[in-house]
């Protein structure tokens, strides 16, 4: 079973080499012309050493005198194989370098391609890691055997040709390279297939270290505060042995064959110097001849090698391959449509309706079911208005506002805009109409105002700090040391939480969506700053009083509540009442529990406080205008 | 990006201060263990090495006695039978050397690996935070997988290839001092110009793994990112910039080949060029009579012997200098004393009991900024339960921080029950103080893993109870399996108020005196936050609690604020007092949270 299955890895890398020769055909070929070359001049250096030996060297010392023009030649075609030698190499390595890369680029692109178009619930069975390591090491992987594969060829044909010419020679000496070559050929494979899975183990072990030490880091946080650092060191060390423990393994490995691998050919060589004397004795051959063949099984030895590597490679690369493959081959993209709204700008807020949605994330293994989110969710933000989404913690109020902009698709149901579809619109369409900011806010390395423009034209300097104005972030930007042309760091890492909300929200603004989706996207501002964005939010920057865009908000704050035009309210995935905010408070008492929270607990409080009736007095007038 | 480039450029012209010497004393004195046998391991060595020049001296031997001037099979075959001898045992020797090689150093790798990561944690977070995470990483992984690599592969190739070099060049001498003057002659060129290209092609790989580090900054951004991407149509300016990131470095990868070949051929020529030397004056010499034919034979393939060595050391001492490059980067983070230490065995415990706080003239400014925190004198008795409250940039957060000794103060000391935090153990601090982080960082484990992590010794009862206990037990039975749920990389499998909610009952079954929350229930429905605040109160009594919010719900409901404002206190006091002066600042954050929740 196990010598079926390395046969079928076998049969399978060499397909991925197929595949890779039949995409760079024409540099494979220089490679391996190369490599021939190479090869070729190997022989045709061991016959010219042997003859210079033979026919040069012994007459010139047996007679004690030495022909200038032989001994000039000699030396000539010594060096002019060296140059032929260096030609090789250098369409040999130079091929195969390019070769090995340019599949490297190419199918990394493919795979980061791949990952622009699969959709996010794709994304969210994958973790970051798996995808990371997809386009870098598997890529890495699957083409690593094409570094040695041209050296490998031109061996091949090198030991043809030098059977060939061992034949030519004298068969007895022949005999001894049938011998000796074959035996240097299985020992490599032997080893490379013993090698293999020690590898693989090696490799397997050294991602789990890495994943570990991810992981311990970034919670380097919550160890601290724990004091876990000792546990999690031991977590650590314990994987750490195991790889330890495999590398090992692998050396050990190394320790038996590569002194095995040097010994042979010198015992060939041996070999070569008995038989061969035999033979010189017999008058069969020269002297020539056997110190020819003597320095073809020492120059021979190292080129051999060459199949062993691509052998020992296989393996890693049929399996990067099948995780490129996968990625690939995934399917499950979201296509985008055709329709195009409001081509020519002029059109106002966007309309937004939920018919009948029901979503459940994919199971984390193919045989569960999945966890459904939501159920007959509808609803609709008309035109112009700002609706507020409201349930308790886990309810499905994220995974609707991932629906409202399309990040996922409902498994039945519809979400449309201004009456369409929105699996009906162009990509570009549906990013000129919606925009959503994220709860938790993500930015990228680059400068501030890339963050914000995003390069999405007709988004200049000035509309950037109308946007930072509007999110009340114009204030630490300008103060910022490099202003917009401020590098934030990885992942945001020099901002506070709220400035990275805070730009995040202006991203959304700059772009002047249609309808603006706000995932709880303000909380981690401070309640006065919210309250002035909020207020900018309301009328548009070029006519107070008009509002410039649909709002759909997720919101626990009541301030945010009282904005909305209209609430629903939403519990464990389904929408159980809308209406404004003084209905649903008059007769959801779920809804009542969630936003009179922190008054019920300020009532208790003051019941059970010995100074109850110095409760600080409501501002009752506030009141009255926030419910207006 | 420019500033990374930068970066990585100061970070490489700072690696090639220390010589690789001085790297590898103090990587030897970091790691004594690598020394083990080294003698023998060593002796084993050269004896492996007498087995390459084995084959050359038999071939002179057998072609000089045996064969030319009257052929004699006897002396063939003793001279073959004592090499196989030879080539036998130092086959063998071969095998010890290599296993006794790669089972010390990868021991010793091993160790300095988990070394690594344990220092890693015990830098402070301001230190932990001002690398990036990735680096960190990269010290505990591909650094030393670089250095073992390494070691398997260049390294055992480097020693015998010097030792072959070494003896080759002995052999070679004793057979003709006049023949091995051409050989040296002949690679002394090469010998300077692969030099040369050896630096350049340093540098070339270096950019190669800073492209490749950008790369996979790239690649990473688009994966993380993807949610962004989509929701704003920028997948073609996203293509572009992975374009432009695997371009780059597949330019600078084929860039570090053309050189590296420039080297191999240039060995290869001045092989070509001692070979051609060597006919030419061992003929001359053989006609002299200073040379035999077998002397000239076995030149010839001493040669090739010699030619092997310099032209692997290209690619090895290249493969070296990086290894030894990242070996740097671990001792170089092994070397960083931790700005925020445990006095281990010396410190002192907390006193038994509710542990009362105090603050004693702290001043704190992060490294190189501003002062954030000035003069802060205040005292917290124990059992009190306080609320720190100021906007975005306050100061408060550093008020958490200080406490939980996450730093030290610039100037001034914080006072755990009269003792100075920094005289206190860390196992006694870690387990009588525990802070609740607003970022609820989970690990990729079940629920109850992560609740159990302080204590892996609590049983799912005891942890459902505790669940009950905070009046989660609900939103606990809600979950696909219990305490069993996983909670997926970071967390995410759990919405982000979920995440805290897991969080904080971590921090409740851990059972400290002290308790930080800071902002620890930001992303929690306003409900479960009440709900969880009554429960807390109830549970928490008779230990400490300090609590940073932004809501004022939990000030409210607080024995005593704080009022933190441009990193100086400026109100504190009950709740009820603080709020009749509505021009302070405490008013005004009150008014404004009013307008928000009424």
């Amino acid at each position: 079973m196990a010598s079926k299955t390395s046969r079928d890895v076998l049969s399978r890398g060499l397909g991925v080499l197929r595949q890779a020769i039949r995409e760079q055909p024409r540099i494979f070929a220089v490679a391996v012309v190369g490599s021939v070359l190479f090869g070729g001049m190997i022989i045709v250096s061991a016959r010219v050493v042997g003859t210079v030996v033979g026919e040069v060297a012994l007459p010139a010392i047996s007679r004690r005198e030495v022909g200038t023009g032989t001994l000039a030649l000699a030396a000539a075609a010594l060096f002019g194989i060296s140059v032929l030698r260096v030609a090789g190499i250098i369409g040999r390595r130079l091929g195969a370098g390019y070769m090995q890369y340019r599949l490297q680029a190419s199918y990394r692109r493919r795979v980061t391609r791949r990952y622009l178009e699969l959709p996010l619930s794709w994304h969210h069975r994958n973790s970051t890691g798996t995808l990371l390591s997809n386009a870098n090491s598997d890529v890495e992987a699957a083409w690593y055997p094409i570094a040695p594969l041209p050296f490998a060829v031109g061996t091949l044909v090198m030991l043809v040709g030098a059977i060939v010419s061992l034949f030519a020679t004298d068969w007895a000496l022949a005999l001894v390279g049938l011998a000796v070559f074959p035996a240097l050929f299985a020992l490599n494979v032997v080893y490379s297939r013993r090698m293999a899975p020690r590898q693989a183990r090696a490799q397997r072990l050294r991602a789990e270290v890495s994943g570990i030490a991810h992981e311990s880091f970034d919670g380097a946080l919550v160890v601290k505060t724990m004091g876990r650092e000792a546990q999690e060191t031991a977590r650590f060390a314990g994987r750490a042995g195991e790889l330890r423990d495999s590398l090992i393994a692998v050396g050990r490995l190394r320790g038996v064959f590569d002194p095995l691998l040097e010994t042979l050919p010198s015992i060939g060589t041996l070999a070569v110097l008995v038989v061969g004397a035999f033979r010189l004795r017999q008058g069969a051959i020269s002297v020539t001849e056997l110190v020819s063949v003597a320095f073809l099984f020492t120059v021979l030895a190292f080129p051999v090698r060459a199949i062993g590597w691509v052998l020992a490679e296989l393996p890693r690369s049929v399996a990067g391959w099948d995780r490129v493959r996968r990625v690939l081959d995934a399917t499950g993209e979201m296509p985008y449509g055709q329709r195009v709204l409001d081509s020519a700008g002029t059109l106002g807020p966007a309309t937004l309706t939920f018919s009948d949605v029901h979503f459940s994330y994919p199971p984390a293994e193919a045989h569960q079911p999945g966890a459904q989110v939501l159920g007959e969710v509808g609803f609709t933000v008309p035109a112009g208005r700002t609706v507020a989404l409201v349930g308790p913690t886990g309810a499905g109020k994220s995974t609707i506002a991932s629906l409202a902009v399309r990040l996922v698709d409902p498994d039945s149901g519809t979400v449309c805009l201004d009456g369409v579809d929105v699996r009906e619109l162009t990509a570009a369409s549906l990013a000129g109409t919606v925009a959503l900011v994220a709860q938790v806010p993500f930015v990228f390395d680059d400068t501030v105002r890339a963050n914000i423009s995003l390069d999405r034209p007709g988004i200049d300097d000035e509309a950037v700090w109308a946007a930072l104005r509007l999110a009340e972030a114009d204030g630490f930007v300008a103060a910022l040391p490099d202003g917009l042309d401020t590098m934030v760091g990885e992942r945001g890492t020099s901002l506070s939480g709220g400035q990275r909300q805070r730009l995040t929200l202006a991203r959304a603004l700059a772009g002047r969506p249609r309808l603006l989706v706000l995932d709880d996207a303000t909380s981690a501002v401070d309640p006065r700053v919210e309250a002035a964005i909020l207020a900018g939010l309301r009328s548009s920057t070029a006519e107070p009083g008009v509002p410039a865009a649909s709002i759909l908000v997720v919101a626990y704050r009541r301030a945010t509540i009282a904005l909305a035009d209209e609430v629903i309210y939403v519990e464990q995935g389904r929408v159980v009442a809308r209406g404004t905010h003084s209905e649903l408070l008059a007769t959801v008492p779920g809804y009542v529990d969630l936003v009179t929270a922190y008054e019920q607990a300020e009532v208790e409080r003051a019941q059970e406080s010995p100074y109850g009736d110095e409760v600080a007095p409501l501002p009752s007038g506030l009141e009255i205008e926030v419910d207006r | 990006m420019s500033t990374s480039v930068t970066s990585e450029k100061t970070s490489e012209t700072a690696e090639k201060q220390e010589t690789t010497w001085q790297t590898l004393r103090r990587g030897l004195a970091l790691s004594p263990e690598l020394r083990t046998g080294l003698a023998g391991t060593l002796l084993l060595a050269l004896v492996y090495m007498v087995g390459r020049v084995a084959v050359p001296v038999a071939v002179q031997q057998g072609i000089d006695r045996g064969i030319v001037g009257g052929l004699n099979l006897d002396v063939v075959w003793s001279v073959v039978a004592i090499t196989a001898l030879i080539l036998t045992i130092t086959t063998i020797c071969g095998y010890l050397m290599m296993r006794r090689l790669f089972t010390v150093s990868e021991t010793a790798l091993a160790n300095v690996r988990t070394r690594a990561f344990r220092h890693v944690h015990d830098l402070s977070m301001l230190h932990q935070q001002s690398e990036r995470r990735g680096s960190l990483v990269s010290r505990v992984t591909s650094d030393v997988d670089q250095i073992t690599q390494f070691l398997q592969w260049g390294g055992v190739i480097l020693l015998v290839n010097l030792g072959q070099l070494v003896v080759t060049t002995a052999v070679m001498l004793a057979y003709s001092w006049q023949l091995t003057l051409v050989v040296l002659v002949a690679f002394l060129p090469a010998v300077f110009v692969i030099r040369q290209l050896q630096r350049r092609l340093g540098t070339a790989y270096a950019t190669v793994r800073q492209r490749t580090g950008t790369l996979l900054g790239t690649i990473g951004e688009s994966v993380v990112g993807a949610p962004v991407i989509r929701a704003y149509g920028i997948a073609g300016r996203t293509a572009r910039r992975l374009d432009e990131a695997i371009d780059a470095q597949r330019v600078a990868q084929q860039r570090a080949i053309r050189i590296s070949i420039v080297g191999s051929s240039v060995g290869e020529l001045a092989a070509g060029l001692a070979l051609a030397g060597v006919v030419v004056l061992g003929v001359t010499l053989g006609v002299d009579g200073t040379l035999s034919i077998g002397q000239l034979t076995a030149f010839l393939f001493l040669v090739t012997l010699f030619i092997q060595p310099v032209q692997i050391a290209t690619e090895v001492l290249n493969e070296a200098q990086n290894a030894i490059a990242g070996w740097r980067r671990v001792l170089d983070v092994l070397d960083v004393a931790p700005d925020v230490a445990d006095p281990g065995e010396q410190g002192r415990k907390l006193p038994g009991g509710p542990l009362d706080v105090r603050f004693a003239g702290v001043r704190f400014a992060y490294p190189g900024g501003p002062p954030v925190l000035h003069d802060i004198d205040l005292e917290i008795p124990a059992k009190s339960r306080v609320a720190v409250v100021g906007e975005t940039g306050s100061g408060k957060t550093t008020f958490a921080k200080l406490l939980t000794r996450l730093m030290d103060p610039s100037a001034g000391a914080v006072l755990l029950s009269g003792v100075p935090l920094a005289e206190v153990r860390f196992d006694s601090l870690r387990s009588r103080v525990v802070m609740v982080p607003q970022d609820g960082f989970l690990f990729d484990a079940t629920v109850g893993d992560n609740v159990r992590f302080a204590r892996p010794e609590l049983t799912d009862e005891q942890l459902s109870a505790a669940f009950t206990e905070l009046g989660l037990s609900d939103w606990l039975e809600g979950l696909p399996a219990g305490l069993d749920t996983p909670v997926g990389e970071r967390g995410e499998a759990l919405s982000v108020g979920e995440r805290q909610l897991v969080a904080l009952a971590r921090a409740y079954v851990a059972d400290p005196d002290l308790l930080v929350l800071d902002e620890a229930t930001s992303a929690v429905d306003p409900a479960t936050e009440v709900r969880l605040q009554r429960t807390l109160d109830a549970v928490t009594r008779g230990r400490t609690t300090l609590a940073i919010a932004h809501r004022l719900s939990t000030a409210q409901a607080a024995d005593e604020v704080i009022v933190v404002d441009r990193g100086r206190v400026v109100q504190r006091g009950p709740h009820d007092e603080l709020v009749r002066d509505a021009d302070s600042v405490y008013g005004l954050l009150y008014a404004s949270w009013l307008e928000q929740t009424r």
